[in-house]
């Protein structure tokens, strides 16, 4: 499913990023890729990001959704980027992890509240359906608190 | 109902208030083409003029990001607050795009006095360059000073891409393709001030030759504009260029806001005028209309005389003159 240049919804807006020592950016990329293909909008940053500047990225570019790819041991420092967005009132953006998360450490991110996670061997329709999902939804709710106000 | 204007209400004050979020949540209702943005944006007008809108233009890879990033450093090191508009063009086929701009301006991302946003160039319902011309505009009524905006100029004209900024500069670049012809002569004319970027590449000073010879054809006007020579991952030139776009701003302003918003409004007006007109003409299914475009098509009257009867009301009155 694409977004087409007549629709009236905008395209949705995501964040691809990498946070932490890993620079291994070939998941980062081809996810980014996924996600143009999809019609969708994305800023993405090459790797060692900091949390603040994420943080920074997100609301300057009113992002929908934020992407955050790790094969090491990066997203046990995702809960602080989770922290970081509620403390900038950034709750309404939906975070997605795609990596190498052992299975015990899945419900740290999730807790945290990630919204989805996907491995090794992820299928590309399921990547890009659950992110336009998320997306939706955070731009519904971005969108539809103001739409109809009296002009 | 009042729920929500309360809500409006608490953005502008927001945004009026330097706001980081409620900026970037007004540009995402403008550039989404939310009915609200436009409202957003006739309330802030009167907030406008004050900032110094820089356009940045150039063919694709002539060094655009790069020069603003060394120019965000300087500004930055005088303690000024600068705004980016970056507008990247989107992949045609899904209006999917990666907006890739910042990414050299990445040392700035954490610096709360510089604001970085990525626009694409897909589906703006009143045109690309109208819904730009918003977006600098909520820049501007948040406060910032400086506005600096880079476009590629592909699918625009270069008249409308003059319409968006209030000084343009021009960038080149040694060894992109046809020598200078790479810069479009229609490109030149609206440029007040020209760079010739890479300047540490071989045959950068016959470019910048080419370039001042290509003026010296031109009007009064344009032999006056400078050609600067920059070279945007280092230093060299941003002082000097940053000193150009001063002088044009005083000329052309002298630092009058309410000068700045007329001048702004008046060209809105136009980018707006054209695009709805371009539609209607295209879209519209009325037999006046038809049969005008018929004495196009059989060559009874010429193109600029169709527009002058579309625009006069007069499509009806069949040849005349
Ligand atoms: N040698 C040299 N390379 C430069 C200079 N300025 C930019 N570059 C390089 O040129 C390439 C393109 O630079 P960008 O800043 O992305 O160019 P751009 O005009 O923004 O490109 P688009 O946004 O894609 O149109 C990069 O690899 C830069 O490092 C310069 O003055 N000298
Ligand atoms: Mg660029």
């Amino acid at each position: 499913m694409t977004t087409t240049l007549t629709s009236d919804r905008p395209p949705l807006r995501a964040l691809i990023t990498k946070i932490g020592l890993d620079g291994h950016d070939r998941g980062s990329r081809i996810v980014a890729a996924y996600l143009r293909d999809a019609g969708m909008e994305v800023i993405y940053t090459p790797p060692w990001q900091e949390i603040s500047s994420v943080v920074a990225l997100a609301m300057q570019e009113d992002v929908d959704l934020i992407g955050v790819s790790s094969l090491a041991t990066d997203h046990l420092i995702i809960p602080d980027l989770m922290t970081a967005l509620i403390e900038q009132n950034l709750q309404h953006v939906a975070v997605f992890v795609g990596g190498i998360i052992p299975d015990q450490e899945r419900p740290l991110l999730e807790s945290a509240g990630v919204k989805a996670i996907f491995g090794p061997g992820s299928q590309k329709e399921d990547i890009v359906a659950c992110a336009q999902r998320l997306a939706q939804e955070s731009q519904d709710a971005k969108f539809g608190a103001l739409s109809g106000v009296a002009v | 109902m009042n729920h929500k204007t309360d809500l409006l209400d608490g953005l502008i004050d927001r945004l009026r208030a330097g706001d980081t979020a409620a900026l970037a949540r007004a540009i995402s209702l403008v550039d989404g083409n939310q009915q609200i943005g436009q409202v957003l944006h006739r309330r802030l007008r009167r907030d406008t003029g004050a900032a110094n809108v820089i356009g940045i233009t150039g063919p694709p890879g002539v060094g655009k990001s790069t020069l603003i990033n060394s120019l965000l450093t300087k500004l930055r090191d005088r303690g000024d607050r600068v705004a980016v508009i970056a507008v990247d063009p989107s992949s045609p086929i899904s209006g999917g795009a990666v907006l890739g701009d910042r990414t050299r301006m990445g040392h700035h991302t954490d610096d709360d006095g510089v604001f970085i946003r990525s626009i694409s160039a897909r589906g703006h319902l009143g045109g690309l360059s109208t819904s730009i011309l918003q977006i600098v505009d909520l820049v501007d009524a948040a406060g910032w000073p400086i506005v600096i905006l880079e476009t590629v100029g592909a699918g625009q004209s270069e008249t409308e891409i003059a319409e968006i900024a209030d000084i343009n500069v021009v960038l080149n670049a040694p060894g992109l393709g046809d020598d200078v012809q790479a810069i479009k002569a229609g490109i030149l004319e609206i440029a007040d001030v020209l760079v010739v970027n890479k300047a540490d590449m071989p045959l950068a000073e016959a470019t910048e030759r080419q370039l001042k010879s290509m003026l010296k054809l031109r009007s009064f006007d344009q032999q006056q504009v400078p050609v600067l020579k920059t070279i945007a991952n280092s230093t060299k030139g941003i002082d000097e260029l940053l000193s150009a776009t001063q002088e044009v701003a005083q000329q052309k302003f002298r630092d009058d806001k309410a000068q700045r918003r007329l001048f702004r409004s008046r060209r809105q007006v136009a980018q707006a005028a054209a695009e709805a007109q371009r539609r209607q003409i295209l879209y519209r299914e009325d037999p006046q209309l038809t049969q005008l475009i018929q004495q196009v098509a059989e060559g009874q009257i010429g193109v600029t005389e169709a527009v002058e009867q579309i625009l006069t009301g007069n499509e009806g009155a069949k040849g005349s003159v």
